[in-house]
């Protein structure tokens, strides 16, 4: 841990790594993650419609639903479960690879210390870029939950901006915000960990990076009840 | 895993380390690079025990260690160009153009001075193996560490590797330590040899010497590669 957090030999190098991971986790995972928005958008308004029977209720209240479960849950969570899938496992295999291939004694042995070289770019890139992904998912979300209900006939357009906008509070984007550097942190750590602590062959880094995903989706779900416990508390 | 070595290895000569599978001589290497934490004794670097160094002035060291891995080590993400200017980059004050120079006077020293942007996905074991002991001098080294130069290589490439460690030890008068099992290399290359067997240094001489140790493990061990 301390080796992790101690200063870069280098800023500019650890500047470029930090630019690449970046670019890695952020660009790299914009189309899944626009993809699984649209459509965990657009379903969430499907079933809000078909769940909404009585004629007492206004229709805009299947965008505030949508709104606020996006913000709150959908996005962050679904989100961030989907990189622990896809950034996880890429960054368990390959740190596990260059563990046994004996990259990282290559670190080691020329005095170039191999846990801030390798893993502090990646878990900064990932407080950095995760929660601005989220945010992508949340518009994102927003945008396919429109175009199914209003090209379903569930909603007006303009039922669907009422909604939206109504009774809408700051303080579920700095939760939703909270939730993702917290996932956004435990998914770079629990597969760097995973990673560079790989010993053996082939199979041990098959088996790390089962392991990162599987680690990195219970530590999301534990957080996540433990955020909305402390956090949303009334 | 390893009991009572006492080894002294020699400025501008090559230590050959020499031991079946499994009898240490990996750990002793370890040992000695840091790799790998000694439980008691000393190492000592010109007087610096590197055991009791603490975390910064092993750093220090270990800038003055070249070290040629068994399978390369090279980094798969980085051409060969970027692999050898690496310790350049991280520790050198040498500008672009003159890590550059640096890194081609290094290829060519290995005879490979047209794979610069080639990454090592696209090498040969031979060329990977050059390429580790050219990134293993790019910052001028004291001490260089081989750990199986030959293995994986055919008879032909593994004499060229053979010599080109013995022509950068003597050129830049270096203390170099080989990891080996090839007969043909400790023939070659052992000014100095120690044989190590279930951990413990059972017998050192030279390679004048070594057919006729006496030594009945190392009698068997030879006779197992000659015969």
């Amino acid at each position: 841990m301390r080796g992790l957090f101690s200063r870069p030999e280098r800023f500019k190098v650890f500047w470029e790594r930090t630019m690449h991971e970046m670019n890695a986790i952020g660009v790299g995972s914009l189309g899944i993650v626009a993809a699984i928005s649209l459509s965990v958008g657009a379903v969430t308004t499907v079933q809000t419609a078909y769940q909404l029977v009585s004629g007492l209720v206004p229709r805009s209240i299947i965008s505030t639903i949508l709104r606020d479960s996006m913000i709150l849950e959908l996005a962050p969570t679904i989100t961030c479960l989907v990189l622990a899938g896809k950034v996880g496992a890429n960054i368990a295999s390959e740190l596990g690879n260059m563990s046994v291939s004996e990259q990282i004694d290559a670190l080691d042995v020329m005095g170039v210390n191999a846990s801030s070289y390798l893993v502090l770019p990646k878990i900064v890139a990932g407080l950095f870029v995760i929660p601005l992904l989220i945010i992508v998912a949340m518009a994102l979300g927003i945008v396919g939950g429109y175009w199914a209900g209003v090209s379903g006939g569930a909603i007006t357009p303009r039922d669907f901006t009422e909604g939206i906008v109504a009774d809408f509070r700051g303080f579920t984007i700095f939760f939703a915000y909270i939730k993702s550097v917290t996932f956004a942190f435990l998914i770079t750590t629990i597969s760097s960990y995973h990673g560079y602590y790989t010993r053996g062959g082939a199979l041990e880094v098959g088996s790390s990076s089962t392991k990162a995903v599987v680690y990195s989706c219970v530590g999301i779900l534990f957080s996540d009840f433990i955020l909305a416990q402390m956090l949303l508390e009334n | 895993m390893l009991e009572n070595i006492s080894a002294l290895f020699e400025k501008g000569q090559t230590t050959l380390v020499i031991g079946a599978s499994g009898s240490g001589k990996s750990v002793l290497m370890k040992c000695l690079v840091g790799l790998v934490q000694a439980d008691s004794g000393e190492i000592l670097y010109d007087n610096r025990d590197f055991v009791s160094l603490d975390y910064e002035a092993k750093k220090e060291v270990r800038r003055e260690i070249g070290m040629l891995f068994q399978g390369a080590a090279l980094f798969d993400s980085l051409s060969v160009e970027e692999n050898v200017g690496f310790p350049l980059k991280m520790f050198s004050k040498l500008s672009k153009s003159e890590q550059l120079d640096r890194v081609n006077f290094c290829l060519n020293r290995v005879h490979l001075d047209n794979a610069n942007k080639k990454f090592p996905s696209e090498l040969s074991g031979g060329m990977k193996k050059r390429v580790g002991i050219a990134r293993a001098i790019a910052l001028n080294p004291e001490y260089l560490f081989c750990d199986e130069p030959n293995s994986g290589l055919d008879p032909l490439t593994s004499r060229v590797i053979d010599e080109l460690i013995q022509e950068i030890t003597q050129e830049f008068n270096i203390t170099t330590i080989i990891n080996s099992h090839d007969m043909k290399t400790v023939m070659d290359l052992g000014d100095s040899i120690f044989f190590i067997h279930k951990g413990l240094l059972w017998w050192q001489g030279t390679n004048k010497e070594i057919m006729h140790s006496g030594n009945t493990e190392l009698d068997t061990f030879l006779k197992a590669y000659l015969f």
